[in-house]
């Protein structure tokens, strides 16, 4: 009966569970509080209604009355508070090892593309069992990315990097929405995501023909733009050494000390005098405007993948960067 | 009947004078604040048609009505004009100006002069959003959200911002007033703490007025200035934070529900005291939480921003901030219901609004719970379940009170009854349609449906069917308000001076006041609602 009509979102994450959990225990303690503020009303209202004869019974207030019913719903709202900052947390925090897509939306479709390669419009396939991490951002104006199965939303900015991340459940098609107004076609911006049992996702992977991992361009990339005349892996460049460096932390020119991740990256490619590393002139050239959002993001995806080789401990610039996709 | 009452008819506001030009260069703040109730209902009804369309356009999945950008604006100036031309002047600019030198006992507000410029800012703006509504409207949401906005909308933002931005100011003037006439004007004997409720809440309510709307009024300059001048302060590709516009934005716009629901508040305290025959239960402590909401009201604004990129510190600051404003609001809820006990309870038209009003902010307070929480605010914001709680606050508390006031105060505004059977009818009306538009929506939202989508995947229809049938009930509630005080300014019952047996000093002058206000300026030797002191009236519900 309720095919056509569903009531409760299909669940199909492994952060969706918390979410229910937390909400369901919030609509038993609305549904009580509503039932017993309103019952009280009824009772009032029925004994107490006027009749000839009786007055009202003037009552100044209690003191110890209005601290209970300040202290007592506070104590409840802070432990609401609570559990809902650890799930929040949990949400904002992908878990290392994650495999990433890069999305970047624009009025009004969005466009994917898997580390491995594969480029997709409007349509996420992704499999079961597997942490994805969602590296986004956008070229026009802020959109937000809404998968209602797996409880996730993050908007979507233009000019930087937002994060979501998820662990498909289920297989199955789930929506995919534009949360944030866009638009003429906002309501049009929508999509689906595709979650596949492993052994079938690996099908789908290798079925269309890619022309190699999103780093490996990313480091083609690298060379024709002539990045790499400069950031050398011998640390004799002009600009620093990028291998390794994603995910630790650097000491600025004017004494600030961040840590590299995606955002980093990308205003360095962009606008690179605002980060100016310690120890180095801001003599690189301003890449705003010359890449597209596709291609930072192949550029950042192939930074990341330069780690010092193990056995060398000098590292090297190649082409076949290291890549790890977690299998389950 | 009624031509006795011509013959025997006092001097009063109404007919001292007649002609257009004693109305629109007069200085009575009863005047104005009949303008101002002229003006807001018909930009209300502007509003609510818009609002009809956008639910006729949700009855079916594919966007079939209107136009994809037709949509888009629909939904934008429903917005713009139900939230800056509607609920913010509403119970202050309408009821607080008639009210608040009435119930303070005093002639009229500091600044008359002010009070009809803040009106005249009004109607400017008022007429400068008409002319950008039938130029081609405005596409931003109410919202503005940059870089949309400056960068990309086609349409008349920098119309719509700057009408905005004047708005602004008769807000701002309005505050001002009623802030300077608080402090300065009582009548002999009228300290703070023997103040009605309503002066409390409206006290609190200036003091946001004054501090957030100028924030509003210069981030919307910034809107224009980037859009007109290429500036880059929010669009990125020009060095600006689209960010920044968002805590802009919400550092008024946060506080701004509460300009809504505290005057509504206000109207809730009168109406329950008077209609129970008690003094409010905890006057204290309700008088304090509209200060502690309009403090704590500045410090939540970036619950809006959980999901936009603000730090994940920032947002658990933000959240159990939020938390902490709850508090006041649930403390006002409980004293309400408190003042029942042991009263005496009539059920008149204001009152019925008075139980929708506690009934409806208390879902919509409680769903603020749902959204104040970080987790599940990932998954429902910008969906229809904060469509759905923001409308149970604003319409079902804010819109509640508003006509819950406006039947309580007309006789003393009008001189004349409303015919109370239409009344009770239309009261219902409101309460049935508001519950079946919106309470749907709570679900759509939690199945994930977003907010302002013009088409939208066929599993949300039923409940979207539900929404639209609820409306059309919500729009006859709505409208017979409007026939049956306008009938009865001329055929409603000659009203006496205290219909209700209501305590206050809105109570002991004439019914309508005369231009003065008082014969005498009163002094005052009682605390407020001594309804000890009072007869009850013969009349009013008394079972039978």
């Amino acid at each position: 009966m309720f095919d056509n009509f569903p009531l409760w979102p299909a669940r199909a994450s492994a952060g969706a569970g918390n979410i229910d959990a937390l909400y369901i225990f919030l609509l038993a303690l609305s549904a009580f509080m509503c039932l017993a503020i309103f019952a009280m009303i009824l009772i009032f209202a029925t004994m107490y209604r006027r009749r000839r004869g009786v007055e009202a019974e003037q009552i100044e207030g209690s003191t110890e009355l209005e601290i209970t019913w300040s202290i007592i719903p506070l104590g409840i709202f802070l432990a609401i508070f609570v559990w809902g900052a650890v799930i929040y947390f949990h949400e904002r925090t992908p878990p290392r090892g994650a495999s990433e897509v890069y999305v970047v939306a624009k009025q009004w479709m969005w466009k994917l593309e898997h580390q491995e390669g594969q480029r997709e419009i409007n349509e996420l396939h992704v499999p079961v069992g597997r942490d994805v991490k969602l590296i986004m951002t956008s070229q026009d104006v802020i959109h937000s990315f809404y998968v209602p199965a797996f409880r996730i939303k993050q908007d979507v900015l233009p000019g930087r990097y937002t994060t979501a991340w998820f662990r498909a459940t289920k297989p199955g098609v789930y929506h995919l929405f534009c949360s944030q107004y866009c638009g003429t076609m906002h309501s049009g911006m929508i999509g689906q995501v595709v979650v596949m049992e492993p052994a079938l996702y690996e099908a789908w992977l290798s079925g269309g023909g890619t022309s190699g991992s999103l780093a490996a361009s990313g480091g083609t990339l690298f060379q024709q733009l002539g990045c790499s005349t400069c950031h050398r892996s011998d640390s004799q460049g002009r600009g620093p050494n990028l291998v390794g460096i994603y995910g630790k932390p650097v000491q600025l020119e004017d004494g600030r000390t961040l840590t590299v991740d995606e955002n980093y990256l990308r205003t360095c490619i962009l606008s690179p005098s605002k980060n100016v590393p310690s120890g180095f002139k801001p003599i690189m050239p301003v890449f705003q405007g010359l890449v597209s959002e596709e291609q930072i993001n192949a550029l950042v995806a192939y930074i990341k993948s330069l780690t010092p080789s193990p056995a060398g401990g000098q590292g090297g610039l190649s082409l076949a960067p290291k890549t790890q996709y977690p299998k389950e | 009947m009624a031509t006795v009452a011509v013959t025997a008819e006092r001097e009063n506001y109404l007919n001292k004078e007649y002609g257009i030009r004693s109305w629109l260069l007069t200085t009575d703040h009863k005047r104005i604040a009949l303008l101002y109730l002229a003006s807001i209902t018909f930009f209300f009804f502007i509003g609510g048609f818009f609002a009809l369309l956008i639910r006729l356009e949700l009855l079916t999945p594919a966007g079939d009505l209107v136009q994809a950008d037709t949509y888009n604006k629909l939904f934008s100036m429903h917005g713009q004009i139900m939230i800056f031309f509607f609920l913010i002047p509403s119970i202050p600019a309408v009821l607080g100006n008639f009210l608040v030198p009435l119930m303070i006992g005093a002639k009229d507000l500091a600044f008359p002069r002010i009070n009809l410029l803040s009106w005249y800012l009004y109607v400017i703006a008022g007429v400068i959003y008409l002319h950008c509504i039938v130029t081609g409207g405005v596409d931003t949401g109410w919202t503005f959200y940059t870089p949309f906005s400056t960068a990309f909308s086609n349409t008349r933002v920098i119309e719509a911002g700057i009408s905005i931005f004047i708005v602004g100011f008769s807000s701002i003037l309005t505050g001002l007033n009623f802030v300077v006439t608080i402090h300065r004007m009582r009548a002999p004997g009228m300290t703070w703490s023997r103040l009605p409720l309503f002066i409390w809440a409206h006290y609190a309510t200036s003091i946001i007025q004054l501090l957030g709307t100028p924030v509003l009024a210069i981030t919307l300059l910034l809107v224009v200035f980037e859009r007109a001048f290429n500036l880059g302060i929010f669009d990125p590709t020009r060095g600006g934070d689209p960010l920044l516009f968002q805590h802009l934005f919400w550092f008024y716009s946060h506080p701004a529900v509460y300009i809504m629901i505290l005057p509504a508040m206000a109207v809730e305290s009168e109406v329950v005291a008077c209609f129970t025959r008690k003094r409010i239960f905890g006057y204290n402590f309700v008088a304090m939480s509209s200060i502690a909401i309009a403090v704590f009201g500045f410090l939540v604004w970036a619950h809006h921003m959980f999901v936009a990129g603000i730090s994940l510190y920032s947002a658990l600051i933000f959240s159990i901030l939020s938390y902490l404003v709850a508090v006041p609001s649930a403390i006002k809820v409980f004293n309400w219901t408190a003042t029942m006990y042991k009263g005496s309870i009539s059920f008149t038209t204001p009152m019925l609004y008075a139980f929708g009003f506690i009934g409806l902010f208390t879902m919509g307070g409680l769903t603020g719970l749902f959204l104040a929480a970080l987790g599940i605010d990932v998954h429902v914001h910008d969906t229809y379940f904060v469509i759905a709680h923001f409308h149970y606050i604003m319409v079902g508390g804010a819109v509640m009170g508003y006509l819950g006031g406006l039947h309580f105060w007309w006789p003393k505004i009008s001189g004349r009854m409303y015919p109370e059977a239409w009344g009770r009818l239309a009261a219902l009306l409101v309460f049935a349609g508001f519950n079946l538009t919106f309470f749907p929506q709570f679900i759509l939202g939690y199945m994930g449906m977003p907010r302002r989508y013009w088409q939208y995947p066929p599993e949300f229809q039923v409940l979207n069917v539900l929404s639209t049938a609820g409306s059309t009930i919500l729009a006859v509630g709505y409208v017979l308000p409007m026939v049956y005080f306008l009938w009865s300014m001329r055929y409603g019952k000659i009203a006496e001076d205290n219909p209700w047996g209501a305590a206050g000093l809105e109570w002991k002058t004439s019914s309508p006041p005369p231009t003065f206000n008082f014969d005498e300026t009163p002094v005052v030797t009682w605390e407020a609602y001594n309804y000890e002191e009072i007869p009850a009236p013969a009349e009013v519900n008394v079972e039978r």
